[in-house]
């Protein structure tokens, strides 16, 4: 049963290199793609049901036992962050079949998808530091080869920032992981948090603990997110929904492990610095959604505003909130994924990314507008959609820790959430019908299909909420008693 | 021996920021080459220098060095390898396209 948890990482891995070796068959790359995410879907929610009844599940590599060897750990937080991810990006190549163009997937499309999945599934699983920092540059290289792909003088210039940044902050990772281990002489996640747990947190490790904070916030954009504006609005829609679903909640996942297992001792000084980062992430994303008026920019802001909110729920750090944080991390990671492909679907029919370029599109495409408003309502946190249970039980969090500077921000971007799509809505779908009957590029049913897949999720999450409630209290507990962590990965 | 290495670390990060701040796209990569060597040096003095003892455990010595610093820097170099042929690859791209290696006037061609 255990070694099952490798296959979450191994399985994407092994199909890409493989499909590497047969560049030609492009049918055979399409497919196994998509079969292999769905399997490893199944396989991670197979794993989930264990890790629910029966705890954690660990693996030590080559039998080296877990402070001296390398391990993995499954507990249901990153198990249900890889059963989303598993989903939400077989829904996207699904998506990429139909768009991204032959030539592109010539280039090794499939591969770098496979790889990027298996950098991402690695980080959520590993046990140790110095191995999160391995798969993050496995997920990194391959999304620098995706945001490359195709080599449109935009994105060389964008990407060319992109990678200068990631390959500094990996600098920087390496620089906080040296610190650590000239301090406590260990990188093993469980092992590292019962020894700052016996010595206390003392102000070095304090210092260290905020060079991660730098380091996983280049990374999730919070805060330090100018890069992400313009290399998510770059590469083709379907990678952009991947890079928006994805990357930056890998970040965040590593954000929340680190400040909940290893550095929760001194919460007045770093969990207050995350407040304030949140803060100013909420305010900034928002300023950046409202200005705009391309309509990839307004979505790529979108992405900011939620990386501010999730983090909210770490500043409070309580059990309400990190359960609300949970759902909701689910929950947009399905809905930034959607959100990515209608805007992409959009630029696609309309041939332009300029709000004013675009009107009465919903005469032309009525299932692409009300998708789209049913995106809007979902992202805003209207019951049922999915976006509700995160909201509320977040902002009851943020409640009882009494922060309602946070609990006011967060609520207020939601406003802003609101209106910067609806503006989209409103200028793109409403209004004189700009495109004629004859000029009509028609919109394959191929290419909503993945759309309304993900909409359905949506809706079925909201609805399903109450059947996902034991793995989120599962997930929220763990998190918030490193001691159960700690107890299965060192099988006291 | 340790605070030589941090030194010789101190001043290489101060290159690498040197040339990462700089209008260059080569000078670009070039310091973050560095910046990564001097990263290496800071792991290496994190892990302990005792200088002269092998990270081997022999049959008769009671001392030995600790190797895994020596594995992570190793694991850390080959990944930034690759980053680096990648980077540098882009790079030339980036020249073959537009004619230019200067970071500031490649700005242009994202206003227009």
């Amino acid at each position: 049963m255990n070694n099952l948890l490798v296959l979450l990482m191994v399985v994407p891995l092994l199909v890409g290199i493989f499909l590497v070796f047969i560049p030609n068959y492009i049918h055979i790359h399409r497919w196994s793609t998509f079969v292999s995410l769905l399997i490893n879907a199944g396989l991670s929610f197979w794993v989930l049901q264990h890790i629910v009844n029966n705890g954690i599940v660990t693996v030590d590599f080559g039998n080296w036992e877990a402070p001296f060897g390398i391990s993995f750990v499954g507990d249901s937080f990153s198990v249900l962050l890889v059963l989303t991810t598993n989903i939400v990006s077989a829904i996207c190549v699904l998506y990429a079949i139909k768009t991204i163009g032959l030539s592109r997937e010539k280039m090794y499309f499939y591969p770098f998808v496979l790889f990027l999945v298996a950098g991402v599934n690695g980080s959520f699983l590993t046990g140790d530091l110095f191995n999160l920092f391995v798969t993050f540059e496995v997920m990194l290289l391959a999304s620098y080869a995706l945001i490359t792909l195709g080599g449109t003088k935009k994105q060389l210039q964008e990407s060319f920032k992109y990678i200068a940044i990631n390959v500094v902050s990996s600098s920087l990772f390496l620089v906080a992981i040296a610190y650590l281990y000239g301090l406590l002489g260990t990188l093993n996640m469980a092992h590292l948090s019962e020894r700052i747990a016996t010595t206390g947190q003392t102000p070095l490790l304090t210092v260290v603990s905020l060079l991660f904070l730098i380091v996983f916030s280049l990374k999730s954009g919070l805060l330090l997110y100018q890069w992400l504006p313009g290399s998510y609005s770059t590469p083709s829609p379907a990678v952009a929904a991947i890079f928006g679903a994805l990357l930056t909640k890998v970040g965040i996942y590593a954000l929340f492990r680190t400040f909940t297992l290893l550095f929760y001792h001194e919460q007045q000084i770093t969990h207050l610095i995350i407040g304030i980062m949140a803060a100013i992430t909420l305010i900034g994303g928002s300023i950046g959604a409202i200005a705009y008026s391309n309509i990839r920019l307004i979505v790529s802001y979108n992405v900011i505003i939620s990386v501010g909110f999730i983090l909210v729920a770490l500043a409070v750090m309580n059990i309400t909130a990190i359960e609300g944080a949970v759902i909701y991390l689910i929950h947009d990671m399905v809905v930034k994924a959607l959100l990515f492909l209608l805007a992409g679907s959009m630029i696609y029919v309309a041939k332009s990314e300029r709000l004013g370029d675009i009107s009465g599109l919903i005469r032309n495409y009525p299932v692409l507008g009300w998708m789209f408003f049913i995106t809007v309502l979902s992202l805003t946190g209207i019951p049922p959609l999915s976006g509700f249970f995160g909201k509320v039980l977040l902002g009851i969090g943020v409640i009882e820790a009494k922060s309602y500077i946070l609990l006011a921000l967060s609520m207020l971007s939601g406003f802003v959430v609101l209106y910067s799509l609806l503006r989209i809505f409103m200028s793109c779908f409403w209004g004189e019908t700009i495109i004629s009957e004859e000029e009509e590029i028609p919109l394959k049913k191929s290419q909503l299909i993945p759309s309304a897949i993900l909409v359905l999720l949506t809706i079925g999450i909201g609805f399903g909420v109450e059947g996902l409630t034991p793995y989120i209290q599962d997930a929220a507990e763990t998190l918030m008693n490193p001691e159960i962590y700690i107890d299965a990965v060192l099988e006291k | 021996m340790e605070t030589l290495i941090i030194i010789v670390a101190g001043v290489l990060v101060t290159s690498a920021t040197y040339l990462i701040l700089s209008q260059n796209l080569i000078r670009v990569i070039l310091g973050t080459g560095v910046l990564t060597h001097a990263v290496h040096l800071l792991i290496m003095a994190m892990g302990g220098f005792s200088g002269n003892v092998v990270p081997i455990i022999g049959e008769k010595g009671n001392t030995y060095a600790d190797a895994l610093p020596q594995a992570l820097i190793l694991t850390s170099i080959v990944i930034n390898f690759a980053v680096a042929a990648f980077f540098l690859v882009l790079a030339y791209q980036v020249y073959n396209r537009m004619n230019t290696d200067d970071l500031s006037k490649l700005r242009r061609y994202y206003h227009e």
